[in-house]
């Protein structure tokens, strides 16, 4: 097999012509996206140079308290995700709990399980394995658990008028929810359904290209990649049925009783999903 | 015997009455004052504090506190003033065709609507089919939220002559009606709320403001 062929940052500078290019063009053309192009790509050029230089530290570093700190800290900006690509939250800070804890849990455990009876890497928190691979999970567990919660909340909340009609003549909450959480439970589940049908053949996934890249044989990229993906669809899986039968408990009360009062008042301002 | 006690909750002001077997009462009152609000209370479907006991010949002695909720709203059902609809043909939201087809047709509905879709239905008929879904189960109250606000005066005198019937079945009804006329057709005592709080009773023969 080839070498790892390393890039020397005069490269980088060639191919970022591209990037000037096109927002030049941009500019010419008056389509005004040039100034967004090149801020996005100054963030690009920190947010990667940074993660970076930490990574080598934590690879460096090697330790099991700080690779834990590292995963938190993902936990955290995932949850946020999840929250802020709500169209309503509900009360509190229930959103971010369910969201967290459940991506917390399912990826955690998928994750730890992996390492240790899978992989077996040697410590087994290895930190150069267990924060990609923890990455890669929780990156997807995210998509699927903010896409299946807000589809649960706007879901009950436009069919809540069926929803009450069905609890009126004595359904338990869970056969009157029985619609939306199937609905829900759909949209958390299509990008990896999707993802795992169409890899390989509509597109091949980065880490396998990178792996590729990085001069491995294709069958052992592979296998990693068959790896991951198994490991992704568990943790999307567990996430997305936790968090959606959490928000249905919240949504609802042990008198069988819809409790949209339980939804933050105004609509989210911001980014929608 | 319907037993209402110290009902507080949401719109709702220490809201007491009884209604005995077979009997009813009507509701009237401006909009907002807490009607349906009083009913969602009565079936449950809000939190409310207070007592609501159901005192009945066959069920016996039913406490809306005691008893799971699903069982509860069994035994005392609310039809709201809109219902809403879960599957896309009308048969799919009852039980059984042949114990709903008679209450159909007694409500002035051809009995081949079970086979409609949803959407087919009128406003009139989707408020019949409402109520129709509410009977089949066979409640000992009726909680009914101005079941003829859509009806023309056909199907209204229809509704009028069902619920003559169950009443006469030994079924409680408390109904809220913006229909002066309605309380004296049913025989039905009014009762007036405002503000959250049932007034003392009034003549059935005074205007609706």
């Amino acid at each position: 097999m080839s070498e790892y062929h390393a890039l020397a940052y005069t490269d980088l500078v060639l191919a970022s012509v591209l990037v000037l290019a096109n927002a030049g063009l941009s500019a010419a053309l008056g389509l005004g996206v040039a100034r967004q192009m090149l801020i996005a790509a100054a963030r690009m050029i920190v947010q990667l140079l940074l993660v970076g230089l930490i990574l080598q530290w934590l690879f460096t570093v090697a330790s099991p308290a700080i690779t834990a700190l590292a995963a938190m800290i993902m936990i955290g900006f995932a949850t946020y995700e999840v929250s802020a690509r709500q169209e309503r939250r509900l009360t509190g800070w229930w959103t971010q709990g369910l969201g967290g804890s459940t991506m917390l849990l399912a990826g955690g455990l998928v994750t730890v399980a992996a390492l240790v009876v899978v992989v077996r890497s040697e410590p087994w928190y290895a930190p150069n394995i267990a924060i990609p691979l923890f990455g890669m999970i929780l990156g997807n567990a995210m998509t699927g658990t903010s896409l299946a919660l807000n589809t649960l909340i706007v879901t009950v909340r436009r069919e809540a008028r069926a929803i009450e009609a069905q609890l009126l003549l004595g359904e338990t909450r869970w056969c009157a929810c029985r619609p939306p959480i199937r609905h829900a439970l759909r949209s958390g589940f299509m990008p990896i359904v999707n993802a795992m049908a169409a890899t390989g053949v509509v597109s091949l996934p980065g880490m396998m290209t990178g792996q590729i890249l990085a001069g491995a044989a294709p069958g052992e990229a592979v296998k990693y990649q068959l790896l991951i993906m198994f490991l992704i669809a568990g943790t999307t899986g567990l996430a997305v049925i936790g968090s959606v039968y959490g928000a249905v408990l919240r949504l609802t009360d042990d008198r069988h009783r819809l409790r949209l009062d339980r939804l933050a008042e105004s609509p989210v301002t911001g980014r929608s999903a | 015997m319907l037993t209402v006690d110290h009902l507080r909750g949401q719109g709702l002001r220490d809201v007491a009455f009884t209604v005995a077997e077979g009997t009813g009462l009507a509701i009237i009152g401006p909009s907002g004052a807490g009607k349906s609000l009083l009913l969602r209370a009565l079936a449950d479907l809000d939190p409310a504090e207070g007592s609501v006991i159901l005192t009945t010949t066959g069920a016996g002695v039913l406490d809306r506190s005691l008893v799971d909720a699903p069982t509860w709203r069994r035994h005392v059902a609310y039809v709201p003033t809109e219902s809403g609809w879960w599957a896309d043909r009308v048969g799919d939201h009852f039980r059984d065709p042949a114990v709903v087809a008679p209450i159909l047709v007694d409500l002035g509905l051809p009995a081949d609507c079970l086979g409609w879709t949803v959407q087919r239905l009128s406003s009139g008929e989707r408020q019949r089919c409402a109520l129709a879904r509410a009977l089949e189960q066979a409640p000992e109250v009726l909680l009914l939220d101005e079941p003829t606000s859509s009806l023309d005066d056909t199907a209204t005198k229809q509704l009028e002559a069902v619920l003559r019937r169950r009443l006469a079945e030994g079924v409680h009804l408390v109904l809220v009606s913006h229909d002066p006329d309605q309380p004296a057709r049913l025989a039905l005592p009014t009762r007036r709320m405002v503000d959250g709080r049932l007034l003392e009773t009034e003549s059935m023969a005074e205007t609706v403001g």
